[in-house]
């Protein structure tokens, strides 16, 4: 049965019938329904809720929470996840599992609570100190902000590695019929590390500091082992009309949803236009866009910030076929007929 | 033969990294002998700070995890509301605790968080070799106050226990020193009441430490012990400074 839900809404019920056990968060626009959704269904469910000081303090509470051995998980919009940075760092460098929501908006600083697509790099390149990345998974609708927090844990508990949905003030606030489909809750994943006491065990420690010579070198190069396969494995997007097609649209979440309906009006018209949408954004679907690289013309990436991911989409293309962007910044959202224009333009 | 004195089970084998005649050392032995006697060993849960005792880890033998500088209060929170039966301890210096620290430090106790908060007080940043710390006292020199620490360009040295003595989630708040087999003593009583009180859910404690940094303050050991008597307990007084069940 399908209901109306909006999409930070269902991002929470999402996480909870993924057996998320512990929510931390601070309020910041445009993600504040998640964060009430949460304080109310959490507390319903016998789960844990706080509402903490600051992200700098709810990013440190998932991180014990993580250590614990429990589904833990935060959310912010952008200056607030620019907070979290130093404990994602420590959580990557300590291999905790996590789920953090980014529900970007305009910026940079203060900036305005309209949806953006402007936290790419920070999100995609690591973002805090050190060699490190987190998984980065990007919903287009309701229903995915409902279905991937699942996808999420599964990914952070199987390769102990925080990940990130990042999402947009569009798609956290837009009001959407979804179907309550049944997630996966189990724990991925092996627990040998978990901090809950050493009865019957040897004691277990936490740890990013390796001060012994050569130790944290070796300890990147574990890190870097399981990137590649991470990379590999795990990357995933979603094709449309791309067989044979001239054009490639390239774009993520709310901004894939406008060249979707572009996609549409331009194919009306007699163009020859396709659209890739990644579904992860690290891993980036590198190999699927380099496929296509022998039968487009042209790629477009199209996204709400002043051009991120197109030295992504740059990269995969490796020079083999012209790339072409078109973004608005600041909270600025392109419309149909401005991508129209720019596919006409090729 | 009755053994009088050993090593508790509580502490591993590895040799400390500190300083000869450095608090911290001690403080961690206490906290070892008060777990191993409440018999909490394996249910317990340690958060080593950003400082020089972020090598706790290796020295006590129970679950422990590092945090980032200041956040402590936070990772044990984390920690104890989803494992509320375990025992949560976090151990900070001045810098962790009371600067880098300090909302997450206000906030837990404001919270009433059911942890226990082991604060070693030495004036001073260790770890990073003799900068101001938030406790450092009026006119003392270190590395980032050349000409004494004024108060005009640096306020005053933090008094924690008294400060979050005025918020309704603390339980219980003492002061303690390590400068004298007496005052070594009584940190111990200290911490185990604290310890105690968790066990019991009693809520919120935590235990300040006047710690001894001879390297960094420049003084020899004996100096050092006689400026923890004279001149650091004139500042930051010994005592409970809280106890809701006394
Ligand atoms: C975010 C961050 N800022 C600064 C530092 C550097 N740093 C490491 S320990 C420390 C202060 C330690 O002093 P204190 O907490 O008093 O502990 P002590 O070493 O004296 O025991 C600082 C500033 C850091 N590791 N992380
Ligand atoms: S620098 Fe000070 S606090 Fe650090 S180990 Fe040496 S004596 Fe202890």
């Amino acid at each position: 049965m399908k209901k109306l839900m909006k999409g930070n809404e269902a991002l929470g019920e999402g996480a909870i019938k993924a057996g998320c056990a512990a929510y931390f968060g601070y309020p910041i626009t445009p993600q504040n329904e998640l964060t009430e959704y949460m304080s109310k269904r959490m507390l319903e469910e016998k789960r844990v809720f706080l509402q903490s000081e600051s992200e700098l303090a709810a990013i440190n509470m998932v991180l014990g929470a993580s250590a614990a051995g429990v589904k833990a998980m935060t959310s912010s919009s952008s200056p607030g996840i620019s907070l979290k940075q130093e404990g994602l760092s420590y959580m990557a460098g300590c291999e905790l599992p996590a789920l953090i929501v980014n529900v970007q908006r305009g910026g940079p600083g203060l900036g305005n609570i309209a949806g953006s697509q402007a936290d790419y790099f920070q999100a995609t390149k690591g973002g805090g100190h050190g060699d490190y990345h987190l998984i980065v998974l990007a919903p287009s609708s309701v229903q995915e902000m409902f279905e991937m927090p699942a996808q999420a844990f599964a990914l952070a508990e199987k390769y102990r590695n925080p990940v990130m949905i990042l999402a947009d003030g569009v798609v956290g606030q837009i009001l959407e019929p979804m179907e309550e489909v049944k997630v996966d809750s189990t724990y991925h994943g092996d627990r040998s590390w978990v901090l809950d006491g050493c009865q019957g065990r040897a004691p277990r420690k936490i740890r990013s500091l390796l001060m012994e010579e050569g130790a944290l070198e070796e300890h990147n190069i574990k890190l870097q082992k399981k990137y590649k396969v991470i990379k590999e494995q795990e990357q995933r997007c979603q094709k449309q009309n791309t067989e044979k097609a001239d054009i490639i649209l390239v774009a993520y979440g709310t901004s894939a949803r406008v060249c979707y309906s572009a996609m549409l009006a331009a194919r009306k018209k007699g163009l020859s236009v396709g659209l890739l949408r990644p579904l992860t954004l690290w891993p980036f679907p590198v190999k699927a866009i380099a496929e296509l690289t022998g039968t487009a013309k042209a790629f477009l990436t199209v996204e709400m910030s002043a051009g991120q991911m197109v030295e992504d989409v740059k990269l995969a293309v490796n020079g083999r076929k012209p790339v072409h962007f078109y973004g608005r910044a600041g909270g600025g959202m392109p419309t149909e007929e401005e991508i129209l224009k720019e596919i006409e333009k090729i | 033969m009755k053994k009088v004195y050993c090593k508790p089970e509580s502490m591993t084998d590895i040799e400390h990294k500190y300083c000869p005649g450095c608090g911290h050392g001690l403080v961690h032995r206490l906290v070892a002998e008060v777990i191993d006697e409440l018999g909490v060993r394996e249910r317990t849960i340690g958060i080593a700070p950003v400082g020089c005792a972020v090598f706790a880890y290796d020295y006590w033998n129970f679950d422990v995890t590092e945090a980032p500088h200041g956040r402590p209060p936070a990772v044990a929170t984390g920690i104890k509301r989803v494992l509320p039966d375990r025992i949560v301890f976090t151990y900070q210096g001045d810098g962790d605790l009371a600067a880098i620290g300090m909302a997450e430090t206000v906030h837990a106790a404001n919270r009433g968080e059911n942890i226990t908060v082991i604060f070693i007080n030495n004036a001073i940043y260790g770890m990073t070799t003799g900068q101001m710390a938030p406790t450092t006292l009026l006119g003392m020199k270190t590395t980032t106050t050349p000409f004494g620490r004024d108060k005009n360009l640096a306020g005053y040295p933090i008094k924690v226990c008294e400060l979050l003595a005025t918020l309704a989630g603390t339980a219980y708040l003492e002061r303690c020193a390590v400068n004298n087999v007496k005052n070594i003593i009584n940190t111990k009583k200290a911490i185990k009441k604290a310890f105690e009180m968790q066990k019991e859910n009693k809520g919120y404690s935590l235990i300040e430490v006047l710690s001894q940094c001879p390297p960094n303050w420049g003084l020899s050991l004996k100096e050092s012990l006689k400026f923890v008597q004279e001149d650091m307990t004139k500042q930051f007084p010994l005592g409970v400074i809280k106890d809701i069940y006394a």
